[in-house]
């Protein structure tokens, strides 16, 4: 990744080398096309301004360049949106920049949280002060510390701050490209239109880089189209409306692309051994092997972001979870990628920042498989970036880009909590008795602020096995003094007959009104349509998705299986502590499923209330919209 | 008799603490003492049958409500005293025809004592049977215990008192001894339930299929071995069964006899049970419209499964078939067990502290041990 070590100093960045790139990296001299087209592998030829990134999944040349990689200061990145704290989600790790273990971390950060967060203005001021004596990895730290504050405003300072040191703003001119290279070029947008779509799914994109590059060599033996994978560079917008239906994702079963796919991941996962037959096509990884791998890594992955990094580190230990949370995340990780960014030369912004990001995205898939809130949010990104008129400068396009990831921030999740939150609490009556079920961050925003507005009702909080996550819930809920029950789902038809309504979240409402949450909703929803109850699902309308679903084995995500086998706490249950490896024995731990429209009474989103067949609707005529504006 | 009343005393601290679990394991334990009662209760001679039943069923009442939750209990005091009726009218019959019999081939020899007797013993004997074959009358259930006190009087009314009494005496050791040839059978029948009904398990488990169940049930367990042992091969989805996890358990066992298990969370019931082919689960008890008791969760897979046209199965042996009507079976045939075993009590104490506040806790934990199944159509 490019850095702006010696902001003041620099007049052109160094430009890092990676992959199959011949020794070109003077960035004033060679004409880019020629040389390199034939003398590089595929890989450069994706675009004349090629992007050096784009297949960069495997672990560059270290070379000695004097891109050291700052260490950073400690500080989590910590949201404070004015209604709610995604932050109470997150760990806050003390001094180390890997996240600690997760479960030790979700234990205990339900009781830290408080004092975590007012302890984190003090990091960061430390960090500031560190920053301030040494010259190197003062600006990274700086912007590190800054996002502890509300983000709007610090970021664009911070931005301009560093931006106006920067000289270098001139765009390159366009070259005269060859037709081949228009053609391959072509190939490319329309792969990664395509694979944008397929993005916005739950795809792990692992081949994202390679399946472009390869697509981009002579031999058109692997139309990109067919492969329906990778999105190097964003597709013009107008030809998303062509081809609407979103492809087919990566399935883990195919053999040839399994194996190419490993070959260019940044993170080396060994699969599990003893996987669900049922379950051949989605990914399953040995669970716990990844984090030593990347944490020996962090030095040396030159290519990656540190706030990416970071972000996928956190996801794989299940600090961050939750769509909301991941998404938002995602975003400010590329809020700094932006800020941080400079153009090499001869290239665009837009290809090379697109390329960037999906390179950067490919990474955080390996990490965990996105949820469809960040796959929406990516396809977002990638149209601003494609958006932005050539003609601006650098500076500007960057504050521009990262004004709009604000916006998306601000709008789609902050403002649309809100929303959801006026029009859920309206059904809310006196004497009413509540169920949830885990903790989805819309359904706690409702709960807290109908007990603002002092309404009598009853909570019941429905806990499931492995993650636990409703015990979480249930103290936030306790601390602001509202009544609860605590159950786990197995007793839902007992205490069912005194629910009153029952709201839930989601991760995704699919195009045919089914609700893709955790799992266990669907089991919630159906006991209390049983009973006659209605069911609430609260949904910001960025969690759409035009894809369909039928039932929850086509597409899910699967997760750690030790996590059913041992049981926590009970030592006195522990069956099957040794039976593991036994071939006969295998453990399911899905994360998702999808429940049918028909147990669903009414979605509340920030479009209004509306039954789960309006979903459709509403992808279609607004969903375009923000992405032409 | 006062040994039979300190094991009866016994039971029921045991049943009313809990400590003997599984509907199996009980019936048997109430079965044989009951027997034990029987064999040592002394039965007047006459109307014996009314004698032993009221024993039994003042234990009986006394174990029912040590756990009235615990319906195999009752059932198998009902089945008991059915035994009983049952046995007394065979008996009854037997010796009516016996005497009508004697009593027309005798009709000449009335100088004959026995002769003289029977008649009488007869009409006594006709008498008391009759009154016992009959269902009580709404008068003689109000009145009490009518069936004692009309027999005496014919007995008392009787010339050859010897004769009467030395008959009644070998009816009564017969009618016990015949109850307890039943009641023996009883247990042997409680006993192999497991068996016998695996025995019908390669009827219905086919090949490749997919199976889910839940909870840990030995007839379960047997059922599907039994498949097994018919080189039938399909595989088992086992839902843990939280907060007891009895499901490990279960899959334990069967891997241990080489099925293929895989253990899934309670959760995933619903999204796994598109691709399953039959849901088999052991039950607790079988009221008598049909409903089902069982494990807690039954009724989540239930009805995931008439949600997906999956046949839902129910092993049950014949002591738990219970000839009550459930009456808000949730609440009232339910037990609720401990909170610990989904909190920890130490991160949680603040909440589920009484004396905080205005007095009540803010937090209740509900963990039910049962579930009802309605009957279809519900």
């Amino acid at each position: 990744m490019e850095s702006r070590r010696n902001p003041r100093a620099v007049v052109d960045p160094k430009v890092r080398q990676v992959g199959f790139f011949t020794s070109s990296s003077q960035p004033d001299s060679t004409p880019q096309p020629d040389p390199i087209a034939p003398a590089s592998h595929p890989v450069s030829s994706i675009s004349p301004s090629g992007n050096s990134l784009s297949p960069v999944m495997i672990p560059p040349p270290r070379h000695n360049s004097s891109d050291t990689f700052p260490l950073r200061a400690a500080a989590a990145s910590a949201v404070s949106p004015s209604s709610f704290s995604y932050s109470s989600r997150r760990d806050f790790p003390d001094g180390s920049t890997t996240a600690s273990p997760g479960r030790v971390s979700r234990g205990s950060f339900a009781k830290s949280s408080v004092p975590a967060a007012s302890s984190l203005p003090g990091v960061g001021m430390d960090s500031m002060a560190a920053a301030t004596s040494s010259s190197v990895p003062a600006s990274r730290l700086t912007t590190v510390s800054i996002v502890n504050m509300p983000p709007g405003l610090t970021e664009k300072a911070s931005g301009k701050q560093v931006q106006s040191d920067q000289m270098k703003n001139s765009k390159p001119l366009k070259e005269k490209t060859t037709k081949a290279e228009r053609r391959a070029l072509q190939e490319a947008q329309r792969a990664a239109k395509a694979a944008a779509k397929a993005e916005g799914g739950k795809a792990p994109l692992v081949t994202s880089g390679s399946v472009a590059s390869t697509s981009k060599a002579a031999k058109p033996a692997k139309p990109s189209s067919q492969k329906n994978e990778g999105a190097v560079a964003a597709g013009p917008s107008e030809k998303d409306r062509k081809k609407d239906a979103p492809h087919p994702r990566m399935q883990y079963d195919d053999e040839s692309r399994v194996v190419k796919a490993k070959r260019r991941a940044v993170v080396k996962q060994t699969e599990a051994k003893n996987r669900v037959e049922l379950f051949r096509h989605l990914p399953q990884y040995e669970h716990g092997t990844q984090l030593p791998d990347l944490e020996t890594k962090f030095f040396q992955l030159d290519p990656m972001h540190p706030a990416v990094y970071k972000v996928g580190l956190q996801y794989i230990s299940g600090d961050i979870s939750g769509g909301n949370a991941r998404c938002i995340a995602m975003l400010q990780a590329f809020q700094e990628v932006v800020r941080d960014y400079s153009t090499p030369p001869e290239k665009t912004l837009n290809r090379d920042m697109t390329a960037k990001i999906s390179s950067y995205v490919s990474f955080l898939i390996e990490c965990r498989p996105l949820s469809v809130s960040m796959g929406n949010a990516i396809r977002f990104v990638k149209n601003r970036i494609a958006k932005l008129p050539i003609t601006l400068a650098e500076y500007e396009a960057k504050a521009a880009l990262q004004s709009d990831i604000e916006r998306f921030i601000n709008e789609k999740i902050i403002m649309a909590d809100n929303v959801i939150v006026k029009h859920a609490v309206s059904k809310i009556r006196d004497g009413d008795v509540l169920l949830t079920y885990g903790a989805a961050t819309a359904v706690e925003m409702v709960l807290l602020h109908a007990h603002e507005l002092r309404k009598k009702f009853r909570v019941l909080v429905v806990d499931s096995r492995p993650k636990l996550e409703g015990q979480l819930l249930l103290r936030r809920l306790i601390k602001r003094g509202i009544n609860c029950t605590y159950t786990h789902i197995n007793a839902i038809s007992y205490i069912m007959h005194e629910v009153t309504k029952v709201f839930l979240g989601a991760s995704s409402v699919l195009s045919n009104g089914t609700v893709y949450s955790r799992v266990g909703t669907a089991c919630v929803a159906m006991v209390a349509s049983a009973f006659r109850v209605p069911v609430l699902v609260c949904c910001e309308a960025y969690k759409f998705h035009e894809r369909v679903q039928l039932d929850s084995i086509c597409s899910n995500e699967l997760g750690d299986p030790n996590a059913i086998s041992k049981v926590h706490g009970r030592e006195d249950i522990n069956y099957l502590d040794g039976l593991t490896n036994n071939a006969n024995l295998q453990f399911l731990n899905l994360m998702y499923d999808a429940t049918p429209s028909d147990y669903i009474s009414m979605i509340i989103t920030d479009y209004g209330m509306v039954p789960p067949t309006s979903v459709p609707v509403i992808v279609r005529e607004y969903q375009k919209e923000h992405l032409l504006v | 008799m006062p040994d039979v009343q300190s094991t009866v005393l016994e039971f029921v601290n045991k049943l009313r603490k809990r400590k003997i679990e599984g509907s199996q394991a009980t019936a048997r334990y109430t079965v044989e003492l009951l027997r034990s009662v029987i064999s040592q209760q002394r039965v007047p001679h006459a109307n014996q049958a009314s004698a032993l039943i009221d024993a039994v069923k003042a234990v009986g009442e006394q174990l029912v409500a040590a756990n009235p939750v615990e319906l195999a209990v009752g059932n198998v005091v009902r089945r008991v005293l059915h035994i009983i009726r049952e046995e007394n009218l065979s008996l009854t019959t037997a010796a009516m025809a016996g005497l009508d019999l004697m009593d027309a081939s005798d009709d000449d020899e009335l100088d004959n004592s026995k002769g003289i007797g029977y008649p009488a013993m007869s009409a006594a004997v006709v008498a008391a049977a009759r009154s016992t074959l009959r269902p009580p009358s709404l008068q003689t259930l109000l009145e009490g215990t009518p069936e004692s006190a009309t027999v005496p009087y014919t007995s008392s009314s009787g010339a050859d008192s010897e004769s009467k009494t030395a008959d009644k005496s070998s009816i009564t050791r017969k009618l016990k001894h015949d109850v307890i040839e039943e009641v023996n059978q009883l247990i042997q029948e409680i006993a192999g339930c497991h068996e016998q009904i695996a025995e019908q398990a390669i009827e219905h488990i086919h090949q490749n299929e997919v199976i889910l169940t839940l909870g840990s049930s030995r007839t379960v367990l047997e059922f599907l071995c039994a498949a097994k042992e018919k080189k039938r091969s399909f595989r088992v989805f086992v839902a843990e069964g939280a907060p007891r996890y009895q499901g490990h358990l279960l899959a334990k066992e069967l891997v241990a006899r080489g099925l293929p298990t895989t253990v899934i969370t309670d959760s995933a019931v619903f999204a796994m049970i598109s691709r399953v082919n039959m849901v088999i689960i052991g039950a607790h008890a079988v009221m008598a419209n049909g409903g089902v008791i069982g494990p807690v969760g039954v009724n989540m897979a239930a009805l995931a499964a008439q949600k997906h046209a999956v046949p839902f199965v129910v092993l049950a042996g014949s002591h738990k078939l219970c000839p009550l009507y459930p009456h808000n079976p949730e609440v009232l045939l339910n037990e609720l067990r401990s909170p610990s075993e989904l909190l920890d009590f130490g991160e949680f104490s603040d909440c589920l502290d009484f004396g905080v506040g205005s007095g009540s806790p803010l937090l209740q934990v509900v963990n039910p041990t049962f579930d009802y199944v309605p009957p279809n159509p519900c």
